[in-house]
C-alpha cells in the first residue's frame, strides 16, 4: 500500500496520508552518540528534515537542540509512528527513541 | 527533483484555484478527497486562506491584504461586520470574545475561524468595497508594505504610495508573476525614517537622491534579498541601483521575474531570494538583472537617508520609533495613531473604530508594522473631541511603554508552525510589566516581541527584547519556554538580536526581564537607550544580565498548547475536539 509521506508547514509538520501527524516543538529523548557528547539527549524538535519509512515504521531526522547540553544538531533517523491498515500510529514520543539505520524504502515512500 | 508543492502548482494554481475554491465551497468541507488536503490547502493560501492547525480541521485563517495597510473609507466597516458574521469559532478567546481583528506586521488584516462554505459570500462583500485576500499567502506577491503615513506624512523625501498601488495593480492576478518559487515580499518607502523597514524584505524600494544630468532627482535606491525566518535572519543587500518613481514597477518585475526563473525549486527551504542572494552576491544578482530581465541602463545607487531612519531603531535620533500619538500632517490635519496591544480588536472595536474615523477624520484607517491603526485626515478642531472618545481609553495614542513596544504573532491558538502560545500571554506579560516593573528614566520607548517559532511573524530578531518559542522542562515536566535575545533593531546600522539565553521557561520570563531592566538602570551611562547599552557590552555579561527568576507572574498556558484542540476552551483535549464541523459549527459525522 502506497503512504503519502511528507513534511509540510516549512519541516514544521510529518503529513502521513494528507494528515498531519507529528509535530515540531516535542521534546525527544534517545541515546547521544552522534547527536551530542550527552548520554541521553533531550532534544527540542525544531524542523523535519527527511522522512522515510522502514516496513511500517515512519523514521524522521529532525534538527533540533539538546536541552542539557545545548547543542545544536539534525538526529539519525528515529521512529515516530507505525502504518498499520493504511492508518497511522503514534509511537510514545515520550519514552526513550532507538536510532534506526537509514530506511530503505525513502523515496518509494514519496508520492 | 521538484518538492510536491511545485507539483501541486503546476497542476493548478495562480487564478484558477478560485473556480474549484468555489465549488468545493459550494458542496461543503467534505467534497476536497482526503487525499488531496495537503495540495488544496497549499493552493487556498494564494487566495488568502490558511487551514488551521490540528484540532480545528474545516477552520481557516483569512488573510485580507491592504497594500501600504491603507483602508480606504467605507472598508473598515465592512471588515468589522464580516468578522462578526464569519470569524466566529465553536470556543471563545478569554480576552478577546468571540470574534476579532487582526492588524498584522505586514500591514495586513487576518480573521480566523473562517468556514469553507461562507468564502464565496465573504469575497463578494469584500469586492464591493475593493478588498481582496488575492495573494495575501502563497508563492508570489504578498500585501506590499511601506511607511502608513505615506502621502501624508510632513517630512518624507518621496510620496511612495502611488508607487506602492502601482506595484499592487500591476502584480496581483499578474499571471507572469503568478508561480514564484516562494513568497515575495516587498517594501516602498519614501519617508526618511524608515518606516517601511525594507531591510527584512525580498525586494526594497528605499528613499535616496541621484544626480541625473545634472539634477538632483528623487526615487530609490533598491535592495533585495531580507528576511527573518527559519534562523537564517539575513539584511537585505544594496545592488547599487536607484530607480525612479515612474521605473520602480518595471525593475520590481524584472527583480521577481529573475527570482521566478532563477529561484531554487527542488527545496523550499532554499527557495527564498536571500538564499540566491548568498550565493550570487549584489554584483552578480545586478548583472544579471540588467543584462537579462531590465530592457534599460539601471543608473547606479543614489544618496540614500539611511542615517535618519529612526524606525523600530532602538536609538533617540529625533525620529519616531512607531506612529502611535497625535501627529500632524503635510496638509494641516492630523492622524492619531493608536496602540492596539498584539495587534488584535475585538469586533465590536473595529465597528466603532470605521464610526469614529468617519465621524472625526476622512473614515480611511491606515494599519502599521507595529500591529497599531492610524486614524488619518483628522481636521485640528476635531482633535479635542476624537480624544475624549472611549475607544481610545482601551487604543490609547499615549500608552504605557510596555503597551506600546508589545508585538506578538499568533501562535499556538490557531496555527501550524508556532510551538507556543503568544498573543495572550504577550498581554499577560505587558500588564504585568506594567503593574511591576519601573522603567529607567526617560525609556518611552521599549520594545518586547514574541515570536511563536523561527517563523519570526512577530519580528521578534528587531526588538530590545526577542522572545521565541522553545520548549525546555522544569521539574522533570516538558513546558512551553522562549529563547530571549538582546539588542535587535533597524536604523542606519541595522542588527538582529543575540540569543543570549535559551530555553527559559515562561513562568520566569516576567521576572528575567525585570531583572534585565534593573541592570540596565544600574550599568546606564547617562540617557542612553538600551539598544546602546546591548552594544557596548559584551555577549557573556548580557546573558548574566538576563536573570530568570519566578515571580508574582503565574502562567496559566505552560503546558503543551500545541497538543489541546483550543487552549482556551473549557475541555481542551484533542479528543473533545468538534471538529471538523459543517457550516454551523456543527460537528460532522467521522468518515467510518
Amino acid at each position: 500500500m502506497s503512504v503519502a509521506l511528507r513534511t509540510l508547514d516549512d519541516g514544521a509538520w510529518i503529513s502521513v496520508n494528507d494528515t498531519r501527524e507529528v509535530s515540531v516543538s516535542e521534546l525527544w529523548r534517545f541515546p547521544g552518540g552522534n547527536f551530542c557528547s550527552c548520554d541521553l539527549s533531550d532534544v527540542v524538535v525544531e524542523g523535519f528534515v527527511e522522512t522515510g519509512v522502514d516496513g511500517r515504521t515512519v523514521e524522521v531526522r529532525a534538527y533540533g537542540q539538546c536541552i542539557a547540553c545545548g547543542a545544536k544538531a539534525t538526529t539519525d533517523w528515529l521512529p515516530v509512528g507505525r502504518v498499520v491498515d493504511g492508518e497511522f500510529r503514534d509511537v510514545d514520543r515520550e519514552s526513550v527513541l532507538c536510532p534506526q539505520v537509514a530506511p530503505a524504502a525513502t523515496a518509494a515512500a514519496h508520492r | 527533483m521538484p518538492s510536491d508543492v511545485e507539483k501541486w502548482k503546476s497542476e493548478v494554481y495562480g487564478n484558477d484555484i478560485l473556480d474549484h475554491l468555489y465549488e468545493f465551497a459550494e458542496e461543503g468541507w467534505e467534497s476536497i478527497p482526503g487525499d488531496e488536503h495537503d495540495a488544496w490547502f497549499e493552493r487556498f493560501k494564494w487566495w488568502g486562506l490558511y487551514h488551521q492547525r490540528n484540532g480545528q480541521e474545516s477552520y481557516f485563517m483569512m488573510r485580507i491584504g491592504t497594500p501600504n495597510g491603507v483602508l480606504k473609507p467605507g472598508q473598515t466597516e465592512v471588515v468589522a461586520d464580516i468578522a462578526e458574521e464569519y470569524a466566529t469559532g465553536p470556543a471563545s478567546n478569554p480576552e478577546f470574545g468571540d470574534s476579532w481583528v487582526d492588524w498584522t506586521t505586514r500591514q495586513s488584516i487576518q480573521l480566523h475561524w473562517i468556514k469553507l462554505e461562507d468564502v464565496p459570500e465573504i469575497f463578494e462583500k469584500l469586492d464591493e468595497v475593493g478588498l481582496s485576500t488575492q495573494q495575501a499567502c502563497g508563492d508570489s506577491w504578498r500585501n506590499i508594505v511601506g511607511c502608513p503615513v505615506a502621502g501624508k506624512d510632513k517630512h518624507e523625501h518621496v510620496d511612495a504610495l502611488p508607487v506602492a498601488m502601482e506595484l499592487h495593480d500591476a502584480f496581483k492576478g499578474n499571471e507572469e508573476h503568478t508561480n514564484l518559487p516562494r513568497k515575495w515580499k516587498v517594501s516602498v518607502t519614501g519617508c526618511r525614517e524608515g518606516c517601511g523597514q525594507g531591510d527584512i524584505n525580498d525586494l526594497a524600494f528605499e528613499p535616496a537622491t541621484k544626480e541625473i544630468d545634472g539634477e538632483d532627482v528623487r526615487g530609490f535606491n533598491v535592495r533585495v534579498g531580507g528576511g527573518l525566518a527559519r534562523n537564517e535572519p539575513r539584511l537585505a543587500k544594496n545592488i547599487d541601483v536607484f530607480v525612479t518613481p515612474d521605473r520602480a514597477a518595471e525593475v520590481a518585475g524584472g527583480i521577481s521575474a529573475l527570482f521566478r526563473e532563477h529561484g531554487d525549486r527542488e527545496d523550499r527551504y532554499n527557495a527564498r531570494i536571500k538564499f540566491l542572494m548568498d550565493e550570487w552576491g549584489p554584483e552578480k544578482f545586478r548583472r544579471v538583472l540588467q543584462e537579462d530581465f531590465v530592457d534599460f541602463e539601471l543608473e547606479t545607487a543614489g544618496e540614500d537617508l539611511r542615517d535618519e531612519y529612526s524606525y523600530n531603531s532602538g536609538y533617540a535620533n529625533g525620529g519616531h520609533s512607531d506612529h502611535v500619538g497625535v501627529h500632524e500632517q503635510k496638509d494641516g490635519n492630523y492622524y492619531v495613531g493608536l496602540n492596539v496591544l498584539v495587534g488584535r480588536m475585538g469586533t465590536d472595536d473595529t465597528a466603532e473604530l470605521a464610526r469614529v474615523a468617519n465621524e472625526y477624520g476622512s473614515g480611511e484607517i491606515r494599519v502599521t508594522q507595529r500591529q497599531n491603526v492610524l486614524i488619518t485626515d483628522v481636521p485640528e478642531e476635531n482633535l479635542d473631541a476624537l480624544l475624549e472618545e472611549d475607544l481610545l481609553e482601551h487604543y490609547s495614542p499615549d500608552p504605557h511603554p510596555f503597551m506600546r513596544g508589545s508585538i506578538a504573532c499568533t501562535g499556538t491558538e490557531f496555527c501550524s508552525l508556532s510551538i507556543v502560545e503568544t498573543k495572550n500571554r504577550q498581554v499577560r506579560f505587558a500588564r504585568w510589566l506594567k503593574e511591576n516593573v519601573e522603567l529607567p528614566e526617560g525609556v518611552e520607548d521599549f520594545h518586547i516581541h514574541l515570536s511563536g517559532c523561527t517563523a519570526s511573524c512577530a519580528q521578534p530578531q528587531i526588538a530590545d527584547v526577542s522572545l521565541r518559542g522553545m520548549k525546555t522542562r522544569k521539574d522533570g515536566e516538558a513546558v512551553e519556554a522562549l529563547d530571549i535575545g538582546l539588542g535587535g533593531g533597524l536604523g542606519e546600522n541595522p542588527q538582529f538580536a543575540d540569543w543570549v539565553k535559551q530555553r527559559v521557561p515562561v513562568d520566569e520570563v516576567p521576572g528575567a526581564i525585570e531583572n534585565l531592566l534593573a541592570n540596565f538602570e544600574e550599568r546606564r551611562n547617562g540617557d542612553e537607550t538600551f539598544r546602546e547599552f546591548v552594544e557596548r557590552t559584551d555577549e557573556e555579561t548580557l546573558a548574566e544580565l538576563v536573570e530568570p527568576e519566578e515571580t508574582s507572574y503565574e502562567d496559566p498556558m505552560m503546558h503543551n498548547t500545541k497538543m489541546t484542540w483550543y487552549p482556551y476552551a473549557d475541555d481542551d483535549g484533542m479528543d473533545a475536539s468538534p471538529a471538523p464541523t459543517d457550516r454551523e459549527d456543527k460537528p460532522l459525522p467521522a468518515d467510518d
